[in-house]
């Protein structure tokens, strides 16, 4: 038996949660906290990455540069396009996925097998990987399409200004989806069985069922999921950068912002731009919690 | 009945070659050598290893893999240690201003990571670990550290009440509990968590691309997306989807073994309304 009295135990168990959070909070505060303050700190400058602890203020200069910048307006449109698009697609394919998985029907393991794979590899290398079968000259979709008699002749996929945003749009859908059936199947196998029992009993159409009990019941996780895959999306960086390079039919603001802080240096400029995505996704975030009353839970 | 299960079986079928195909045409593609290359056949006529002997000699692949490793590895580790000592504060003490810092937390993993690239920088550079692995170690801390934070705080809330209580009469404090008591139960959750934050550090991109400079120090994913060839205009496309294909496979064996843990890893805390 202790000695110690309940209140002085309960006293020294959160003294020591305290001790314990310290060397996460210490790590966090040094490796996003700090740096996420410098971001705002150099918007405000006209830093450059070779000076940079040599720099003037220049007060909002460089935010009303940005908003002068057609190339800037051009990365925050390609990137709510490719936000909107992607994420609604994923939404309604993962959905699909999930109720096939959901049924108990045979086939139903190697499917599961098969949509993971996409999901298991990089997203560098999902790029490079369409980005081959994309290659105007000698790629397996241009054959395809042209053995089918889709089209009459090869398509520049990547580099035509029109097809490049829909085609990174289709490569993040194939990377993504999986990830939305995964997590929308997780909420399914969580409905309570009986009701749908009395659903069938009662001779409900499957179509009605669904949208009148499935879709209700999983809305709350439904929603967190979109949520992810929404913030997710607004900062994409690596399936621009690698299929399309810095073309700025495709840009998204986080490769505008970092072309302008490693490739032109301008540390100032470029945090200025990072700074908006950051007021961008807490815009998306507020949203999300107050009109789509997402709630997000550690636990129950 | 029969005509509904046929369409259903055509839509399975589809989406399981939709998900597969691209894959499977980089493993036939890595197979290809010279000329065959530009050539569109399912299968290569002459198949060869080719492609596979020249990541490796001709570019640092080996020397890419071994820098992955060694990144990914030391920020879980460290990560982990940080997390479990983290989780039991959050999910088992009760004290003021617990959601708010379990808000923070998911909060720093949604950022923006060139939000705080320019901050980053010059930490960097300040510590001497530009084109250095340790930079990669201190950058990926900032999405594995939240990110196992929040899953091991909410497997931590699921241990029962009693183990604890039996260990506390036992005159155990705090730390005696988290690494005697819970930590050797806790061999799954943590094998699951690393893993997913494993792969997320084995697969990130900008950190690596920006604190990186030189052929050698770069990750597999900075080296597969800036390989080059001998000519400056031709892409050797049969290097880069050989060492897609080499580091692929692994992931996609890890994932397929280990896919009921890593679904329940992934909908930890996230899913519940």
């Amino acid at each position: 038996m202790s000695g110690l009295p309940h209140s002085s135990l309960e006293r020294q168990r959160r003294r020591a949660a305290w001790l314990f959070l310290l060397p996460m909070l210490v790590v966090l505060t040094g490796v996003a906290g700090w740096p996420l303050f410098r971001t705002v700190f150099f918007s405000f400058t006209d830093a450059t990455l070779a000076t940079l602890d040599g720099f003037q203020g220049v007060g909002l200069d460089n935010y009303l540069w940005l908003m002068r910048d057609p190339v800037w307006w051009r990365a925050v449109w390609n990137t709510l396009v490719f936000t909107v698009v992607s994420v609604g697609i994923e939404t309604a394919l993962g959905l699909g996925i999930a109720l096939i998985l959901n049924a108990h029907l045979p086939g139903r393991g190697l499917l599961r097998a098969a949509v993971l794979i996409p999901w298991a590899i990089p997203t560098v290398v999902s790029a490079q990987m369409w980005g081959w079968m994309f290659h105007d000259l000698y790629g397996v979709v241009n054959a395809i399409l042209m053995g089918l008699g889709l089209i009459a002749e090869p398509r520049a996929w990547t580099a035509d200004p029109d097809l490049a945003l829909p085609v990174v749009i289709a490569v993040d859908v194939w990377k993504s989806t999986p990830f939305m059936a995964l997590l929308i199947l997780a909420a399914l196998q969580m409905l309570p069985r009986d009701l749908y029992e009395a659903a069938r009993v009662d001779g409900v159409h499957p179509v009605k069922v669904f949208f009148r009990i499935t879709l209700p019941l999983i809305r709350p996780a439904l929603m967190v999921a979109v949520l992810f895959r929404t913030l997710d999306a607004l900062r994409v960086f690596d399936l621009m950068y690698v299929l399309t390079g810095n073309s700025r039919s495709t840009m998204s603001m986080s490769v505008y912002a970092r072309q302008y802080l490693i490739d032109f240096q301008d540390v100032g400029y470029g945090s200025a731009a990072a700074t908006l995505l950051v007021l961008v996704l807490a815009v998306a975030t507020v949203l999300a919690v107050t009109l789509g009353r997402v709630r997000v839970d550690a636990g129950r | 009945m029969g005509l509904r299960r046929i369409a259903f079986a055509l839509v399975v079928l589809g989406i399981v070659v939709w998900a597969v195909f691209p894959f499977a045409w980089a493993i036939v593609t890595s197979l290809k050598a010279g000329s065959a290359l530009f050539t569109v056949e399912a299968w290569p006529s002459q198949p060869s290893l080719a492609n596979y002997g020249a990541i490796f000699k001709e570019q640092p692949f080996g020397r890419n893999i071994l820098n992955s490793l060694l990144a990914a590895s030391a920020v879980v580790a460290l990560s982990l240690g940080l997390a479990v000592l983290a989780a039991y504060a959050l999910g088992r003490v009760r004290f003021r201003g617990r959601g708010l810092l379990l808000f923070v937390v998911l909060g720093v993993s949604m950022f923006p990571q060139v939000a705080v690239l320019s901050g980053l920088f010059e930490l960097v550079r300040w510590l001497g670990l530009y084109n250095r692995i340790g930079s990669l170690v201190l950058s990926y801390l900032i999405f594995t550290l939240p990110f196992t934070v929040w899953v091991l705080t909410t497997f931590m809330r699921e241990l029962p009440k009693e183990l604890e209580e039996a260990a506390m009469v036992d005159g155990a404090g705090p730390f005696v509990i988290v690494t005697r008591v819970f930590l050797p139960l806790m061999g799954p959750a943590l094998a699951a968590t690393g893993l997913l934050a494993f792969i997320a550090a084995w697969n990130e991109f900008l950190f690596a691309l920006t604190f990186t400079l030189t052929d050698d120090a770069r990750t597999v994913p900075v080296a597969i997306a800036l390989m080059s060839g001998a000519s400056q205009y031709e892409l050797p496309w049969g290097q880069i989807m050989a060492a897609s294909v080499v580091v692929t496979v692994p992931l996609i064996g890890l994932v397929l073994l280990f896919q009921r843990r890593i679904v329940s890893g992934l909908t930890a805390g996230a899913v519940k309304g």
